[in-house]
């Protein structure tokens, strides 16, 4: 069969979904959908439908992007657009299917928006939701919208139509139109793509390997683990365009271990590929032939870097090696390899098919396209967005993230995970591309973006960064095995109240030496969150040396918890709670903690009910 | 044992850097990586055990010991951590009475920090076996954990 009948009875068969007289329930059952509870919903969708008597079909599809409002389904009947629910519980279910499938009313009240062509009861459509009012989704096209076990669903909305053309260009031709976008390799270093397949096209070599780093290991983010579970032949898309584009032969893709739903989806997507000769010799009667193969990742962060992670494939310790020779010269078993990250590969297939320059045409004068983040910590909205390059934190936060929960007040937003830094709220109006970042101190990174409130000790959260990086630094080189230590170890004693003054002093010139003398991109970018922290909240790193205080009320050993007499009501949830004993009170009366049996877990604190507000935290005591 | 060792290796039998892959099936299938399960891969690869422990102990995914019946794992990623994973994590040690890395004495529980489940929009985390808890707070944690104590109320 070849791919224009491929294409056509895909084509039909998207149309006869979208069309279907049989309503059809999609589901959101991404890893973040399945936490939130998907899989009881759609049980309890079965059953209603039962009692109900209804023939209805259920399609999986990926994360739309506002996972706060998991689990999520759409409804669509008599080719009206699908209607989008969020927050449904198996309670809900069997009201909602009477309502909308019984008696024709969609629950406008209940209804998030629609989603597809026309209008229905005056629900708005999905996309002028808040969340996704302001997202550009190039890369996330397709995620929540598509069945990702179906490849069919994929070709019908312009699947592999990016390799096709490729094909019929010379691999030079790719090499420039992906020049002419101007992408940069969106792993976090921000090298432009189109550089180092050059470099690999000019070797010559029987054996050429192309890498897709989905070993996204920045805790905090999740945007390749999303793609990959919603869309993953966007993705093995853009492994065929660019094998093609630098000559390779092999294919990997090396994937965390603790992404098992993304593994699930690859090992399908590939086999399908398989079927309608996208993979393997002769591809799409080309003379290009290529395989891929899973490597699932063993956990270790420092696989990330380049060096390590062909070591890893090798299956040897993941450590970095110095750099000359270049991956893209001499890789895996000593040939040339190139490593693109899951997004970079992702927008591949959008940017040959619709041009590098009308790609070109979003994001910022320095920074081209699109870029997904994860957005969470303190924000309403948590969930992937997708927005041009250029947009400021501030539309970020206060638009698509709705704001900080709990109204608090905004700090900082830490970028770039472990390798960037936070940039403080006066900053907001600065635009997200890679320069600006640069210059705020912290990176682009692959994506992770944690709002952090009032509620969030500075040096707590930079301690917290440096304890990940010194677990993870491979322990190659000095700098970083032995530097990271001793600012960890500088950091918990800021944080328990021994600091003293000098050891600022000390953090900044140690972190200036790891920056400079580190091997990797570990090491070298490990000081950013010291050194941002440093430059915007100095006086909180202050606070917890000179007046022994935590602002923040986090850092245990500068705070104490104690009951307020007057608004203490001796319900005594907190007594129950208490894993220490540490509280105690005769019911209905005044209840006391006992500050050396106390253990500060903050339990008493969360169990308190909000109408007494009883149990209070308080700091710089030992002054 | 040797046997179901062989067995698991086979498929992997003459190809490049195929160490990592059969670490990771041993563990699937037989919950750790046994002294026995490297004795048997350092034969079929013609590698010494040292080198075999010097490649499975830089990753954290492999474990030496027999997990418990359990696998509780909390998760300690950036989004976690801000909304308050580090009490989680005290809270399940206090519960399960072990630290991370143990396993409790009647081998139900074991216990991990994991860095992160790529669940940050629903922080903070704790998954117990496949399945994902989202939004947990301390006070949940119990309730998740006698889910799994009595055999008759098992998931």
């Amino acid at each position: 069969m070849d791919f224009a009948e491929i294409r056509k009875k895909a084509v039909a068969k998207w149309e006869a979904l979208q069309s279907s007289k049989t309503p059809v329930i999609y589901l959101g059952a991404a890893t973040c959908g399945r936490a939130a509870g998907i899989e009881a919903v759609a049980e309890e969708i079965r059953k209603t439908s039962k009692k109900l008597n209804l023939n209805i079909k259920l399609v999986e599809v990926g994360c739309i992007g506002p996972c706060y409002l998991e689990p999520i389904i759409y409804i669509q009947k008599n080719g009206h657009p699908s209607v989008c629910y969020g927050k449904i519980t198996s309670g809900k279910i069997k009201k909602l299917l009477e309502d909308y499938l019984v008696n024709n009313d969609p629950r406008p009240d209940l209804a998030l928006g629609t989603l597809g062509d026309g209008q229905l009861n005056g629900i708005p459509g999905l996309f002028e939701h808040p969340m996704l009012k302001y997202q550009t989704r190039l890369v996330l096209r397709n995620c929540g919208i598509v069945d990702p076990e179906q490849i069919d669903h994929y070709i019908a909305r312009y699947g592999y139509l990016g390799i096709k053309k490729a094909l019929e260009m010379s691999p030079l031709e790719v090499i420039d139109e992906v020049k002419t976008s101007s992408i940069r390799g969106r792993g976090g270093a921000g090298f432009p793509t189109w550089k180092k397949w050059e470099i690999c096209h000019n070797v010559q070599s029987d054996d050429k390997y192309l890498i897709c780093n989905a070993d996204e290991g920045d805790p905090g983010a999740f945007m390749n683990r999303s793609l990959l579970e919603g869309d993953p032949h966007a993705v093995l898309e853009g492994l065929l365009i660019g094998a093609y584009a630098i000559g390779a032969n092999h294919g990997y893709i090396y994937i965390r271990a603790e992404y098992p739903l993304a593994i699930k989806r690859l090992e399908h997507a590939i086999s399908q590929m398989k079927a309608y000769n996208l993979l393997g010799n002769n591809i799409l009667g080309s003379d290009f032939s290529f395989d891929i193969k899973i490597k699932k990742g063993a956990g270790a962060f420092v696989c990330g870097e380049e060096t390590a992670l062909i070591a890893s494939v090798m299956g040897k310790r993941g450590m970095p090696m110095p750099r000359p020779p270049f991956p893209a010269i001499s890789g895996v078993w000593g040939k040339p390899t190139i490593i693109n990250n899951v997004e970079t590969l992702g927008t591949l297939a959008t940017i040959i098919r619709r041009g590098g320059e009308w790609f070109s045409g979003f994001g910022s004068e320095s920074s081209k396209g699109t870029k997904t983040f994860s957005l969470v910590g303190k924000v309403k909205q948590t969930g992937l967005i997708e927005v041009p390059l250029g947009t400021s934190l501030k539309t970020i936060i206060f638009d698509i993230g709705g704001g900080i929960a709990g109204d608090k007040k905004f700090k900082a937003v830490q970028t770039g995970g472990p390798s960037g830094g936070c940039i403080p709220a006066e900053l907001s109006s600065l635009p997200v591309d890679y320069e600006s970042l640069m210059s705020a101190g912290s990176i682009m990174g692959s994506g992770g973006m944690i709002v952090l409130d009032e509620d969030t000790c500075v040096v707590d959260i930079t301690s917290y960064f440096l304890s990940f990086i010194q677990a993870e630094s491979c322990g190659k080189c000095s700098p970083c095995r032995i530097g990271t230590k001793v600012m960890l170890d500088i950091l918990e004693k800021i944080k328990s109240g021994k600091g003293e003054m000098a050891d600022i002093d000390k953090l900044s010139s140690l972190a200036e030496t790891i920056k400079n003398a580190s091997l990797c991109g570990l090491g070298q970018t490990a000081p950013n969150s010291v050194l941002s922290t440093l430059r915007y909240f100095r006086s909180e790193y202050e606070a917890h040396i000179v007046d022994k205080s935590c602002p923040a009320l986090v850092c245990k050993d500068l705070i104490k918890y104690a009951i307020s007499e007057e608004k203490c009501a001796g319900c005594g949830v907190c007594r129950k709670q208490c894993p220490a004993g540490a509280i105690t009170g005769k019911k209905k009366k005044v209840h006391i903690i006992n500050e050396s049996l106390c253990v500060k877990c903050g339990i008493c604190y969360q169990v308190c009910p909000s109408k007494y507000g009883a149990v209070e935290k308080t700091t710089g005591f030992l002054t | 044992m040797k046997n179901t060792i062989k067995d698991i290796i086979k498929p992997y039998q003459g190809e490049k850097g195929s160490l990592i892959p059969i670490l990771q099936a041993v563990q699937e299938k037989t919950g750790f990586i046994s002294e026995d399960a490297v004795s048997t891969i350092a034969l079929s690869l013609n590698m010494s055990e040292h080198e075999i422990y010097g490649v499975a102990t830089f990753y954290t995914q492999f474990r030496y010991t027999k997990p418990g019946d359990h696998m509780v794992k909390v998760c300690l990623g950036t989004a976690c951590h801000v909304r308050g994973g580090e009490q989680l994590l005290n809270r399940t040690e206090n519960i399960l009475n072990i630290k991370p890395g143990q396993t409790t004495p009647d081998s139900a529980f074991s216990l991990e920090r994991v860095a992160c489940m790529g669940c940050c929009a629903l922080a903070p985390v704790i998954v117990v076996d496949d399945k994902i808890y989202p939004n947990v707070t301390s006070p949940k944690v119990e309730k998740i954990i006698s889910k799994y104590s009595s055999p008759d109320e098992k998931e």
